[in-house]
């Protein structure tokens, strides 16, 4: 059920039949697997109550499922059209493609601030401090947080208030240069004025990357995605332009939710 | 104590526990103000200082005691034990927690518990009929020979082969404490949050880069903490040491050749100690050992403190 659309800039990642399960448990892909498009240079929110499964698809964009050693993952997830579960795919690689930022911030807190921005760097070989340090501060600035810590680059980032990291673990996604962000309720455990911040910053961040998004927050997903798909027991009801899925949901239980009336 | 305990029962359990945990701390306080006193006939005599740092251990002419052999023992003892068994038991540890599969670490860790659960007689035994022979057979005569041909100069440093001495008892006692830093470490490894391994496979991390860049910072704690315990364990461990060290406290110690320890001579001469100076000098080791042993486990506490203060919030 993929929507009429008119994309011009094109899918960046596409879901095919999709379903994730966990034992005899379909964690997600109810009703024949998830068939999702993701564009690119543009913001997709996936939105749902607890425990639809949008979480769960996320981690299978990037192969986070390879570490649960119960997971099992069915159909296929494109990545500029090839399928990143097909046999030989590194997931390694797949991940420094596919970026990934987490609920809870996840600054290594023995590292400085500098080091934890350069780690992803530093994985991929680069040791030239010209280069680190030019990546560093180009991830701080994209992540907005360079003025609050260009003067103490080398204290510990345990630091750093909640915000502070969580945007420096953004600036780690963003300092490898990933195709696609994928954030798993990134603001679900900070106040409104970090949160605020990071939703700008997710606005300025799509000219350069694609950004899927996981949020318990409708007003969040209308207010910066551009596409929105709704997630209810593991199956992906609706998927659409974010307008036009909250002012006219086409399945009754899009509505129902969008308007409050469970969830 | 503040007024928070209204009921009588409360009151009764809160001063109960009070006084079974001063229980614990005048017990220690006893303990070495005992071995204080037991030993002060050859602390005053000898000098504190004097005693300690003393080369001459002689019950029967000269009836002159200095514990330095011992300590120097003790120290190279434990510290070999602790540096050799250190990284394997790491990397049994890391195995167990993130690499082997979940019936294997289960083998692992099994197998683990019951190296610590064997009694070190057994372990003593294990070194007399087995290990020292094979010990002396296979590795110490012929680098012996081949010193003796080759290397002059390192005849004095290696000793002679006997297979009971230093180089035997290192390797019991290495592997005596390895299940005491690989449990630790296993468990401060397991400690570690999802989210922080998460996010560094997320950057595109190999499992090797994880442990490195996400696990092993946080849970270097734990490990030190383990090494330290280890460390404890080997400073006191009585009994395989003094079945296979060869007890010669004969200084300077070689390779080979027999050694002694703190805790080996006092279990060695306690039973032929008839005169008060030479009990006395015994008890005062015990002093010194005690005194030792706090401070290793002062120094973990220490360790483990700023660590804590490192990752606090993480955890």
């Amino acid at each position: 059920m993929l929507p009429e659309t008119k994309e011009t800039v094109g899918t960046h990642m596409e879901s095919k039949g999709l379903v994730v399960r966990y034992g005899n448990r379909v964690g997600v892909g109810v009703g024949g697997g998830v068939n999702l498009p993701i564009y690119r240079h543009r913001i997709t929110a996936l939105i749902g109550p607890s425990g639809c499964g949008k979480t769960t698809f996320l981690r299978a964009l990037n192969r986070m499922h390879d570490l649960t050693p119960i997971a099992r993952v069915e159909g296929e997830v494109l990545l500029d059209g090839e399928n990143i579960y097909a046999p030989g795919v590194d997931p390694v690689l797949v991940r420094r493609r596919v970026g990934m930022v987490f609920q809870k911030p996840t600054a290594f807190p023995t590292m400085s601030i500098y080091d934890n921005v350069a780690a992803g760097l530093k994985l991929v070989g680069i040791r030239d401090k010209r280069r680190l340090d030019e990546a560093v501060e180009r991830a701080l600035r994209g992540a907005a947080l360079w003025d609050e810590v260009k003067d103490r680059l080398r204290t510990p980032a345990s630091g750093l208030s909640g915000g502070q990291q969580q945007r420096l673990t953004i600036a780690r996604a963003l300092a490898v240069e990933p195709e696609v962000l994928l954030m798993d309720e990134p603001t679900a455990s900070l106040d409104p004025i970090s949160t605020q911040a990071i939703e700008d910053l997710l606005l300025s961040l799509k000219e350069q990357v694609t950004i899927v998004i996981v949020t318990h927050n409708m007003q969040q997903a209308a207010r910066v995605s551009d596409y929105t798909a709704f997630f209810l027991n593991g199956e992906m009801v609706e998927f659409g332009a974010t307008e036009s899925l909250f002012t006219k949901p086409k399945d009754p239980r899009t509505e129902a939710y969008i308007t409050g009336r469970f969830g | 104590m503040k007024r928070l305990y209204t009921h009588s029962g409360d009151r009764i359990f809160a001063w109960a526990l009070l006084l079974l945990a001063l229980g614990v701390v005048v017990l220690a306080l006893l303990m070495a103000y005992e071995l204080y006193q037991g030993g002060s006939l050859a602390l005053k005599r000898f000098g504190l200082l004097g005693f300690a740092l003393g080369r001459e251990w002689d019950p029967v002419i000269q009836k002159s005691f200095g514990a330095w052999p011992y300590i120097l023992g003790t120290v190279i003892v434990s510290l070999s034990a602790l540096l050799l068994s250190f990284f394997p038991a790491l990397a049994a540890a890391i195995f167990a927690a993130e690499y082997a599969p979940r019936w294997l670490a289960q083998v692992i860790n099994f197998l683990l518990d019951l190296m610590a659960a064997v009694p070190s007689v057994v372990y003593g035994l294990w070194g007399i009929f087995v290990l020292a022979p094979w010990i002396r057979d296979q590795v110490q005569l012929p680098l012996y020979m081949w010193a003796a041909e080759h290397a002059p100069w390192l005849v004095p440093i290696l000793g002679v082969p006997t297979g009971y001495g230093l180089m035997t008892a290192v390797l019991i006692l290495a592997s005596m404490i390895v299940p005491y830093t690989a449990a630790l470490a296993r468990d401060a490894i397991a400690l570690v949050p999802k989210e922080h391994r998460e996010a560094a496979y997320a950057l595109g991390a190999t499992r090797w880069e994880v442990m490195r860049m996400a696990i092993l910072p946080l849970a270097r704690g734990g490990i030190i903490a383990g090494a330290f315990l280890a460390l404890a364990r080997a400073v006191g461990e009585t009994m395989a040491v003094t079945m296979v060290i060869g007890n010669s406290h004969k200084l300077p110690y070689t390779l080979f050749g027999g050694a002694a320890t703190m805790p080996s001579v006092i279990a060695n001469e306690f039973t032929e100690a008839v005169e008060d100076l030479h009990l006395s000098a015994l008890i005062a080791v015990g002093f010194l050992l005690f005194w030792v042993s706090m401070a290793v486990n002062f120094a973990a506490a220490y360790v483990l403190r700023r660590q804590e203060r490192l990752v606090k919030g993480v955890l």
